[in-house]
């Protein structure tokens, strides 16, 4: 019997997913502690005491002066030199919108070449000029080094931002794609590119970016909200797919976990190894 | 020194903010823009030396990847630049989290008025621009001079050096802290300091508030403590707790209601008793789940053994009607300080929006102060904002478009909390006060906003007058307040804990200290925004975003020490006592001492005259039409009216996911897109239990009578929760009255008396069908006086007068989720079932509303033979035996099979013939009937015996199946089909109203 997986939840400063996303971390079988931005800065909670760090979504600082850039000022500050040993000890990190928006803004992401201090890619406003909630269909590269998106290829989940939309200059995305560091892409719903198209890639993305990694594959970062599919019934659709399992003799859920879990399970079984 | 950052996307971005100003000057005013791009303004009133101001541009304002900046004005190009910037003492919530990050960065403290501001400049660029064009966009698009101030710079005047210049929004009051006397000498000198100073003293109540005071013992008491006539603070407190919103005066008052044609003649005593309380109260006793009503800030039902859930609802209309956005998120986040603050504090779960406005494309005469189109914007983004940012999910809502709401518009919102069933080894839903408990504030600071509500709009303004009266919510101070006092709730700190909404620490500290009977209160404690605010001022603002606390004294550090941790501020400002007294000090000085019971006692009741007269007496005839020729296009046409149409746009801009709990969402249906009959969400995640919310509004309906308005707007909150497999036992409803002034008088108000024995049937209705169905009224509000004047053509005043409106609302426990049904259709094949009976009810429908009329057969509820039709339903849901379920609700069955169809990508295939009626109906009736208490419900074929044999006793009938072809097939009573359209063609029509909108 392997030792628990702890996983540590950012709270505080208008941050909003973490209950989900702690209840999310314990489908998967880690143990999930919610713990106060300030309670890591003043050292009451200890980042070492943990496996897996979650930037979960919400409004930090309430979003005002670009997503998630007040909360990557606070950490960058106080707790910089912390956060980059944290993912130099091979521990693994997901953002998750809100928390993407920070990851980026803090360097943590692309870490090309193992700078994760520099700022070169960006989330900015969406190209429909509104906040949108939607499902949207994710393709997964599969030569992608992320641990999160591992034996995934096509799955659908929600996304719900005002500032989504993947930037970076092409030398960045060449880069990214070059070490398959893109490891999601919004799709059309049959799993072919969105090609920018509206409302498939819902914010205008580059290159239809939903989702990168650092080179190591263990930082992760999507605009989608995986923890928002932790049930058959977060589904858009699963009252058909229980109709259709009915008329089968079926049970109306399936067995086992959705696929939005399952990018928390592969976290889990990674440490796990 | 002031600073004046300038932040910009680099040029190769695209501006999704400046695209959607160039489409809207385009598509509201006709203003041709070639481009616009928008210049954020940082503002920094602080003595920063070069090196901080470079690190907080290149750290905090600026994205290295996508902006540029400079404290110099970017040369960015334009023909005209339009900036706008906040008035003095609006919520600038950009501003303070700016400073929030200056001082993290920096490592310091900004000194005492030292402070960060944000502004935006628009720079528009256009050929044929005009200065008319420009200010436009300023004044009628951007800016509302409530809350901001504008300017507008051509390119020719533009100074590339200077810019906007620097223009710092400031409060100075320069004021000393004042508590005036008031003479009582007689009662005229009362009502006169009332008008002047806006008190809105009740002119019956003014003699018992004199004989209080010139009471010998009450005088002895007051000489003790320095006091003689009464202080301004103590008038303002007794204005506050007298008034209609506080202490709703009109659903206690007297009606003297009559029914002059019948001679029906009868008096009753405080609707609020009869039809509100004594119902709930009756239910209460019957239904063990209902844990709490009537006396908190919120009713609470029990979800399972170890949680509550918490349900309320408000309006915020005049705040809205004068300042969309503001008005909006106010409400929105307001309304979640009720959960918040109820028992020992709730979570939220989720909220609900309603919103009735008039008419987007209004291009009539009438001037209101916010064009509906505008006004409808500001309060869409408004509770986008407020919900989203404070992590609760928009779950469900309704938008109505009717021109009696161009006098006000109504906002409602709900809210839903959650809280365990203990805390500790007390009940949560229990709270009071007790002598010696500290008096706590927390959350935001104390400002001039919302001190006599909109009154003050009329006051002149000056460069650094605050514009308190309309506020902006700041969901980031709630949220963190949120949360740390959920944290204070499990660590068992919070003894007692209410909002600061209307009339602010007056309301809430008076209402607490009822339960102590007294309380001390040093109001110089109270933390504020800027200095000069008088004592009155102190403890009537309604400044935002926060929360009065009672904690144990020994628990005074572990609270602080939390409060801390969570960045919010808490101060201690009193005490509460059992002294009976209201004991209120600056500086040791006292200014308000009123015994507690005073309220209590003694005030005269409020009365109406209400005189009822039925439709046909008021000339409303059923009309005289023949049948319609062509019906495709018919339905075409009505499901293009603002009403029906989609809504879509909406839905999308909030967050109604949020919390990982959605089980049936706002839209449905396999391309995502069509309004679900109610939400339900799975509100603790490791249980299979959720909860199943709607609304239903059907204001129309008034015009033939409140009662039945009433009457089937609760029919129909009902059957959407139970369309999506809500428990009809545990069904509690949450009542949101919105009313034209009801007070008779011959001039101004000469219909006063019908409006009045509108509002006695009201709630006659809500009584008889809460009582019928078993429903609870968990929680709801009054709001009255919504009306008003708009300037027309040769500058003549109109009263506009909403009509009579009732929002309700209702939650109900899904035992198991996964039964859930949604309404679009499922398979071909399937069969196709109405249930209830359709009878010539089409007054006030939207199909007579279509062709001009109002008619007078207005949809009458049965819950006799309603109810028995639900719980049968109700089975066969949770049986599986039905593969969608729609009820049919405004637009009758056509709009609602139409619905089916689009949700389900598939084509029905029904016949009128089959439909159950009474007596024979005319086809057009069949398809647009309004009767209350139908579903529509789709059955595959191997459980057709099991669904009729539930089903049986009751009225229903197999109408038609479903098809692969994805056609609308009505069949008449003709060989031809009566409507044969493409499904695609009814969604495109239904979607045209508002089809670009995102």
């Amino acid at each position: 019997m392997t030792a628990t997986i702890r996983a540590l939840v950012l709270t505080g400063f208008g941050l909003n997913c973490d209950l989900e996303t702690a209840h999310a971390l314990e489908l998967a079988g880690a143990e999930a502690v919610r713990v106060h931005i300030n309670a890591l800065i003043d050292g009451s909670a200890r980042l070492d005491d943990y496996q897996i760090l979650a930037f979960g979504g919400g409004f930090s600082w309430g979003d005002d002066h670009g997503a998630g850039v007040l909360q990557a000022v606070r950490l960058r500050t106080n707790i910089g030199d912390q956060l980059r040993a944290f993912v130099e000890r091979e521990r693994l990190v997901i953002g998750i919108c809100n928390g993407f928006q920070t990851l980026v803004n803090l360097g943590l992401l692309p870490g090309f070449n193992g700078d994760y201090q520099t700022r070169s890619v960006a989330l900015t406003w969406n190209d429909c000029g509104n906040f949108r909630d939607d499902w949207v269909t994710l393709k997964i590269d599969p030569q992608s080094p992320c641990v999160f998106t591992r034996g995934l290829e096509v799955l659908d989940l929600p996304i719900r931002h005002g500032e989504g939309k993947f930037y970076a200059t092409p030398e960045v995305i060449a880069n990214l794609e070059r070490h398959h560091q893109i490891a999601a892409c919004y799709a059309k719903p049959d799993g072919t590119p969105a090609d920018g198209v509206f409302p498939h890639n819902p914010n205008g993305s580059l290159e239809d970016i939903a989702a990168i990694c650092d080179p190591t594959g263990r930082v992760f970062g999507l605009m989608p909200h995986p923890e928002a599919y932790n049930h058959w019934t977060n589904h858009p659709l699963w009252t058909r797919q229980a109709d259709a399992r009915r008329r089968k003799g079926q049970s109306a859920l399936p067995e086992g976990v959705t696929p939005g879990i399952q990018m928390f399970c592969n976290a889990v079984a990674y440490l796990s190894r | 020194m002031p600073y004046r950052l300038e932040v910009t996307l680099k040029p190769e971005l695209f501006d999704a903010e400046g695209e959607t100003l160039r489409q809207k000057a385009r598509d509201y005013f006709g203003i041709q823009l070639d481009a616009v791009r928008t210049v954020s303004v940082v503002t920094v009133d602080a003595d920063l030396n070069p090196a901080q101001l470079e690190t907080i541009r290149g750290e905090v304002f600026t994205n290295p990847v996508t902006q540029v900046s400079s404290y110099d004005p970017l040369p960015v190009a334009f023909d005209w630049c339009v900036w706008i910037g906040y008035r003095p003492g609006v919520r600038d919530n950009p501003g303070s989290t700016g400073a929030e990050a200056i001082e993290d960065i920096l490592g310091i403290e900004l000194a005492p008025g030292e402070s960060i501001y944000t502004s935006k400049r628009y720079c528009l660029v256009g050929q044929d621009l005009s200065s008319e064009d420009a200010r436009k966009i300023a004044a009628d698009l951007l800016a509302n001079d409530i809350i901001q101030q504008w300017k507008v710079f051509p390119a020719a005047d533009w100074d590339p050096d200077k810019g906007i210049g620097i223009i710092i929004p400031k409060v100075k009051l320069d004021h000393t802290p004042t508590v005036s006397t008031i003479p009582i000498d007689s009662d005229e000198t009362l009502q006169k300091v009332s008008d002047e100073r806006n008190l809105a003293l009740n002119p019956n109540d003014i003699p018992t508030i004199r004989r209080y005071f010139l009471q010998e013992d009450v005088q002895a008491q007051r000489r003790q403590v320095g006091l003689s006539d009464p202080t301004d603070l103590e008038l303002e407190y007794i204005s506050q707790a007298r008034s209609d919103h506080c202490n709703h005066n009109t659903f206690r008052g007297l009606f003297h209601y009559s029914e002059p044609l019948s001679g029906v003649a009868e008096e009753v005593d405080s609707l609020f008793k009869t039809c509100i309380e004594a119902p709930t109260l009756k239910l209460k006793s019957e239904k063990d789940w209902v844990v709490s009503v009537l006396w908190d800030n919120a009713g609470i039902g029990r979800f399972d053994s170890d949680h509550y859930y918490v349900i309320t609802g408000e309006t915020h209309n005049s705040p809205s009607n004068m300042e969309a956005y503001g008005g909006a998120i106010t409400g929105i986040v307001g309304v979640y300080r009720d959960p918040l603050g109820t028992g020992k504090g709730s979570r939220l779960l989720m909220g609900g929006y309603g919103y009735c406005v008039g008419p987007r494309d209004y291009n009539g005469d009438l001037q209101p102060h916010l064009h509906p189109r505008r006004l409808l914007d500001g309060v869409i983004e408004g509770v986008r904002d407020g919900g989203n940012k404070s992590g609760i999910p928009t779950t469900f809502g309704h938008i109505l478009f009717h021109p009696g709401y161009m006098g006000k518009c109504l906002v409602f919102v709900t809210a839903v909390g959650l809280m365990p069933a203990r805390v500790g080894d007390a009940s949560a839903d229990q709270k009071t006060t007790s002598a010696g408990d500290l008096i706590i504030m927390c959350g935001g600071r104390v400002g001039k906003d919302g001190i006599h509500g909109v009154t003050a709009s009329s006051e002149i303004y000056s460069e650094n007058t605050p514009a308190g009266h309309v506020q902006i919510g700041d969901p980031y101070t709630q949220k963190k307040m949120h949360d740390f006092l959920l944290e204070a709730r499990d660590e068992g700190l919070i003894q007692f804990i209410t909002d600061n909404g209307g009339g602010g620490l007056s309301s809430s500290i008076g209402e607490s200290a009822q339960f102590s009977n007294g309380c001390r209160v040093d109001l110089e404690q109270v933390p504020l925004k800027y200095e000069g605010l008088d004592q009155w001022e102190i403890w009537i603002s309604e400044s935002q975003e926060r929360m009065t606390v009672a904690i144990r004294p020994e628990d005074r550090d572990r609270f602080l020490a939390l409060s801390r941790r969570h960045a919010v501020e808490s101060t201690v400002i009193g005490s509460y006592t059992d002294n009976g007294k209201l004991h209120i000090q600056y500086d040791g000085a006292t200014c308000a001492y009123v015994d507690l019971d005073f309220l209590e006692s003694g005030f005269p009741q409020w009365e109406f005259e209400a005189e009822w007269l039925p439709p046909e007496a008021r000339g409303l005839r059923e009309p005289v039409v023949g049948p319609p020729a062509d019906y495709s296009r018919l339905l075409r046409d009505i499901l293009s009216k603002p009403n029906v149409g989609s809504k879509e746009w909406v839905a999308r801009q909030y967050d109604h996911e949020v919390q990982g709990g959605s089980v049936v969402k706002p839209l449905v249906g396999v391309n995502r897109d069509v309004p679900s009959d109610a939400a339900v969400i799975r509100p603790v995640l490791t249980s299979d239990r959720g909860l199943a919310f709607s609304q239903a509004l059907l204001p129309t309906y008034s015009t033939v009578d409140a009662y039945h308005m009433t009457a089937c707007t609760i029919d129909e909150a009902l059957r959407r929760v139970v369309a999506v497999g809500g428990d009809i036992e545990h069904v509690g409803g949450v009542d949101n009255f919105c009313w034209p002034n009801i007070q008779y008088h011959p001039e101004k108000n000469p219909d006063g008396k019908f409006k009045a024995a509108q509002l006695v049937r009201s709630c006659r209705a809500l009584r008889d069908i809460c009582l019928a169905y078993g429903i609870p009224l968990l929680s709801g509000k009054d709001s009255m006086y919504v009306d008003g004047n708009l300037t027309g053509r040769y500058g003549v005043s109109h009263k506009v007068s909403a009509p009579e409106t009732i929002q309700f609302s209702a939650i109900s426990l899904v035992p198991d989720i996964a039964c859930c049904p949604t309404m679009d259709i499922k398979a071909p094949g399937d069969l196709v079932y109405l249930l209830g009976m359709t009878r010539d009810e089409l007054g006030g429908s939207e199909y007579y509303e279509h062709l001009g009329y109002v008619g007078c057969q207005v949809p009458q509820v049965r819950p006799e033979d309603f109810l028995p039709l639900y719980r049968a339903l109700q089975e066969s849901i949770a049986d599986g035996l039905t593969a969608s379920v729609r009820g049919i609700y405004r637009g009758g069955l056509a709009v609602h099979a139409a619905l089916a169809a689009i949700g389900g990508g598939l084509g029905l295939t029904l016949d009128l013939g089959k439909i159950p009626v009474e007596k024979p109906l005319r086809e057009d009736k069949l398809l647009f009937s309004e009767s209350a208490g139908r579903f529509l419900v789709t059955v595959a074929p191997d459980q057709r015996q099991a669904f009729e044999a539930a089903m049986q006793d009751n009225t229903w009938a197999c109408i038609g199946v479903v098809t692969e072809a994805q056609h609308l097939v009505v069949n008449g009573m003709s060989a031809s089909p009566l409507i044969d359209v493409a499904v695609d063609k009814l969604k495109t029509a239904w979607k045209a109203p508002f089809g670009d909108l995102v």
